[in-house]
């Protein structure tokens, strides 16, 4: 067994060595670089949102309804209004379905039936927001399948309920996580007590787990707030103030979209005006999930 | 629904059976809302389906690579929309990938923690900014740079090469290409970050005992472990690509014809959807619903990938590690 | 803090050989006496600022083998990895004193603890081939950081390595297969051809066969007896009976109750320390009153 001398080996490396450790520190610049590359577009963004702005922010924003096109001032009320019916609505359709998955995905799906349910919800959580947007269309306000007694026009159900298929896989698929992060022992005891499954997830599960479902919820929330192409065929928008859920209405960022697509600098400066009002919110919802219930669920549209 | 199904005559005196019948039920009624999602993509493929048959049967199946989208003579070919659905997203798929992983990389191997954790929260917070917001920093940001700085620049210093050679515009394929990228960045670095932070101690260990400098660690173990992971985060960000519609409408220049540079103006399926719609009626309103039903199906292929992927990994792991 | 104080320095001196062959020694001694290579002198390890090996002097003879046994949580397994610089692999972890290896502080500044690891193998508690490597690759994949590229003389280090590791009959038509499709004491076996296919001078061993059954457990004892005769071997082992029947010296370290860190607190030939230990708490876990 002639073993070569080492100290020979390391003198015959040391060019080698050099190199080596420079490939080294040269990949260690690259990542660096790479991760300057990946944080560099969130400063230029919210640089210019409050650059851009801030200078469109006015009472008469908040509380004035669009000017015909052209004329100069006016508000987005309408907007705002619209945007807070349609998103809560769509909380109203999705959540209780969204949770009733995520209840069963974590109670009973460690099966077939369970794998088979999760599959649809990765699916529906990949759909593009303007597929779903056409098919609510087709299946609301065009309805020429008459699969649904309803409408045959624009409205803001229709927009709801676009939100809301947008909203389900989201809540659903942390509900699933925030319930099985519910410790056993908490389920043996009420077993324990005689108490059935169902009871037992309704009384001690679900409380338990309630900040972290509520946590989804409010991702969910900043997610579905800032939709607009899910938006454009099913709630349309409406230049004029509305309540009413059987009719066309107006959202922030289906305006936002019009304005920045539109020929006027007023539009411009309220379109950025908007946006970061839009991304202020989001933030700030975003923020306070944080604060309150660690990185474990970050925001994920 | 409870009172109904104990009425069932499945002796129903048993105090052990009213439990099963309620548990039952409560199972029955969380697996309905489970088969929600089920029934929305079921409905979403017969919808669609329905409303892109006439397109269908006008066009058949050449309209996928047919190049001539012409609504006024009835030609609804989406092969342009195909060409600049490709084009954008692969950029995007394989530039946010490279950066992702560098990112991750940096995360995982270098950064301490209190570097780490901010840095990877700036970066998931990229992922809460509202498409639409995408699209209004594109133009009068992004793409007025484009413009004015970078493109005359880029045509002047590669413009000898065929695919360099344009007039930069605000908006266009290279504008489209890049909020692309920064868009799926958050989706593909989050989960490569924790794919990449899934590979075992021990193997790191192995390789540094044997003298290995970071890289090499990293090049040799850290990369070919985490190499389906990452193909994993690559493919839920090219979804993301495929379906992102309106930063890419604003900012891609909407041109139905076949692109000849990074700086042309052109069309995604997305875009021309949201671009379109509002003024189509009759064939050409088919054909565009024929558009997002493709759409919807790459979606669903994307994702039977995307599953396979995510089971080879986790089937892979069991086998591999004695952890 | 007291027990490495009040340790008589003469315990840190093992005997000469002849002392060593009297004592019953397995092994055949080195013609010669052998420098001695690593000396630690005052090494504290921390995770942090957790203490959790405090003030550690103690000098390993070349060409044998030292143990390092002790209760969990004594330090041991961390001791043995400062020894080649892995311990600060772990975040926040660092290490004070020094270890003087070959006459060189391999804590000194402007050692490079990639360049110290090339020198200084190590095979862990856990076999850890790299699965996307095959079985040559694994052995090869310390050589490529020496520059060796040359197919035959990477193939020549391969078999070499695998047979001192005792693994060339079993695997020598297997070598194209992944690292992991091999049993687990022939992944062990595998692990410690991959520490020494680089030819280093020390080879640590972590419980090297903590992982493994009472068969390839024999058999990786054996081989490190072999291997003594080439390289200084230093192993952890929370098996009293291993460290009996393989080592020639044996450290035992012990959790302080003060300062929850471990020390060392006896050290000396395997046969003192087993049948004369001078410590009473040495003999009560010898004897299995406690740990």
């Amino acid at each position: 067994m002639t073993s070569p001398g080492n100290s020979a080996i390391l003198q015959q490396t040391a060019a080698l060595y050099r190199r080596r450790r420079l490939v080294d520190r040269l990949m260690t610049g690259v990542m660096v670089v790479a991760v300057i590359v990946a944080v560099v577009p969130l400063f230029f963004i919210l640089f210019y949102l409050l650059k851009e702005g801030i200078p469109g922010l006015s009472l008469d924003l908040f509380t004035q309804e669009p000017n015909r096109p052209g004329k100069e001032g006016g508000g987005v009320h309408n907007a705002l209004v619209g945007s807070g019916i349609m998103v809560g609505l769509a909380l109203l359709i999705g959540v209780p379905i969204a949770v009733g998955t995520g209840i069963f995905l974590s109670e009973y799906g460690q099966n077939r039936a369970g794998s088979f349910i999760r599959f649809f919800i990765e699916v529906m959580a990949g759909i593009p927001s303007i597929t779903i947007g056409l098919f609510v269309y087709s299946l609301i306000v065009a309805n020429q399948s008459g699969l649904l007694p309803v409408m045959g026009h624009f409205t803001a159900f229709a927009g709801a309920l676009a939100l809301a298929i947008l909203l389900v896989p989201i809540v659903a698929r942390i509900t699933e996580e925030m319930l099985l992060l519910v410790p056993r022992s908490l389920r043996e005891a009420s077993y324990a007590l005689g108490a059935p499954r169902w009871r037992t997830v309704l009384r001690i599960v679900l409380p338990t787990a309630l900040p972290g479902i509520i946590t989804g919820i409010m991702l969910g929330l900043s997610r579905i707030a800032g939709e607009a192409a899910a938006l454009l065929f099913t709630a349309l928008g409406n230049q004029f103030f509305s309540t009413d859920i059987n009719a066309p209405m107006d959202s922030i960022p289906r305006r936002i979209y019009v304005y920045a697509l539109g020929p006027y600098d007023y539009w411009h400066e309220q379109a950025w005006a908007m946006s970061l009002i839009l991304v202020a919110t989001i933030l700030i919802i975003s923020l306070v999930v944080r604060a309150l219930f660690g990185s474990r669920v970050t925001v994920r549209s | 629904m409870t009172t109904r199904d104990l009425s069932r005559p499945r002796r129903p005196s048993s105090l052990q059976n009213r439990l099963q019948l309620g548990d039952w039920t409560f199972r029955t009624l969380t697996g309905l809302a489970g088969l929600v999602a089920m029934a929305v993509i079921v409905g979403a493929f017969y919808e669609l389906g329905s409303q892109a048959w006439p397109a269908i049967k006008h066009g058949g199946i050449s309209v996928l690579w047919d190049t001539s989208w012409n609504p006024g003579r009835q030609e609804f070919g989406v092969g342009v929309f195909v060409i600049g659905t490709l084009i954008t997203s692969m950029f995007a798929l394989v530039a946010a990938t490279i950066i992702a992983v560098l990112v991750s990389l940096f995360l995982v191997e270098v950064a301490p923690g209190y570097i780490s954790r901010p840095v990877s929260y700036l970066i998931e917070l990229l992922a809460a900014i509202p498409s639409v917001v995408y699209g209004l920093w594109g133009i009068f940001v992004m793409g007025v740079f484009v413009r004015d700085h970078f493109g005359p620049v880029v045509v002047s210093t590669f413009g000898w090469i065929p695919i360099f050679d344009g007039t930069p515009l605000i908006t266009g394929l290279f504008s489209a290409c890049v909020i692309l990228t920064v868009m799926i960045l958050p989706t593909v670095m989050a989960v490569s970050r924790d794919v990449i932070a899934a590979v075992p101690r021990s193997q790191r260990e192995g390789l540094m005992a044997l003298g290995a400098t970071r890289w090499e660690m990293i090049r040799l173990t850290v990369l070919p472990y985490a190499r389906s992971g990452v193909m994993g985060a690559a493919i839920l960000g090219l979804a993301r690509a495929v379906g992102e519609t309106l930063a890419v409408t604003l900012v891609i220049g909407n041109s139905v014809r076949i692109p000849d540079n990074i700086f042309s103006p052109a069309y995604t399926m997305a875009s021309v959807i949201a671009n379109q719609f509002p003024e189509a009626t009759g064939l050409h309103q088919s054909a565009l619903i024929e558009v997002a039903l493709i759409l919807l199906a790459i979606t669903f292929i994307i994702n039977i990938v995307a599953r396979l992927l995510v089971w080879k990994v986790t089937g892979g792991h069991r086998a591999v590690v004695q952890e | 803090m007291t027990e490495t104080q009040t340790t008589p320095s003469t315990m840190q001196v093992p005997p000469p050989p002849v002392v060593r062959a009297a004592l019953g020694a397995t092994v055949p001694v080195a013609k010669e006496a052998p420098p001695i290579t690593i000396e630690l002198r005052d090494v504290s390890a921390f995770y942090g600022k957790k203490l959790a090996v405090s003030g550690v002097s103690m000098s390993i003879r070349a060409h044998s083998v030292t143990a390092l046994i002790g209760p969990s949580g004594c330090g041991k397994s961390t001791l043995i990895r400062t020894i080649n610089r892995m311990h600060e692999f772990a975040p926040g972890a660092r290490v004070e004193g020094s270890i003087i290896v070959d006459g060189v502080n391999i804590y000194g500044p402007g050692i490079d603890p990639a360049r110290v690891r090339q020198r200084i193998g190590m095979v862990f508690q856990k076999p850890n081939p790299f699965p996307t490597m095959s079985i040559a690759d694994n052995v090869a994949a310390g050589l490529r950081f020496m520059g060796i590229r040359s197919k035959s003389e990477l193939r020549d280090r391969v078999e070499s390595a695998l047979k001192r590791a005792a693994l060339w009959d079993e695997v020598k038509n297997d070598l194209k297969k992944p690292g992991i499709a091999i049993s687990g004491g022939q992944q062990q076996r595998l692990c410690i051809a991959r520490a020494i296919a680089v030819e280093p001078d020390i080879v640590l061993m972590d419980e090297p066969c903590s992982a493994l059954d009472p068969i390839a457990t024999l058999k990786i004892e054996d081989l490190m007896r072999e291997l003594a005769r080439d390289y200084t071997i230093v192993t952890v082992t929370h098996n009293m009976q291993q460290a009996a029947r393989v080592s020639d010296q044996t450290a035992f370290m012990l959790m302080d109750p003060g300062d929850l860190a471990g020390h060392l607190v006896e050290y000396g030939p395997t046969s003192d320390i087993f049948t004369n230990p001078k410590d009473s708490r040495t003999e009560d876990y010898i004897s299995g009153r406690f740990g």
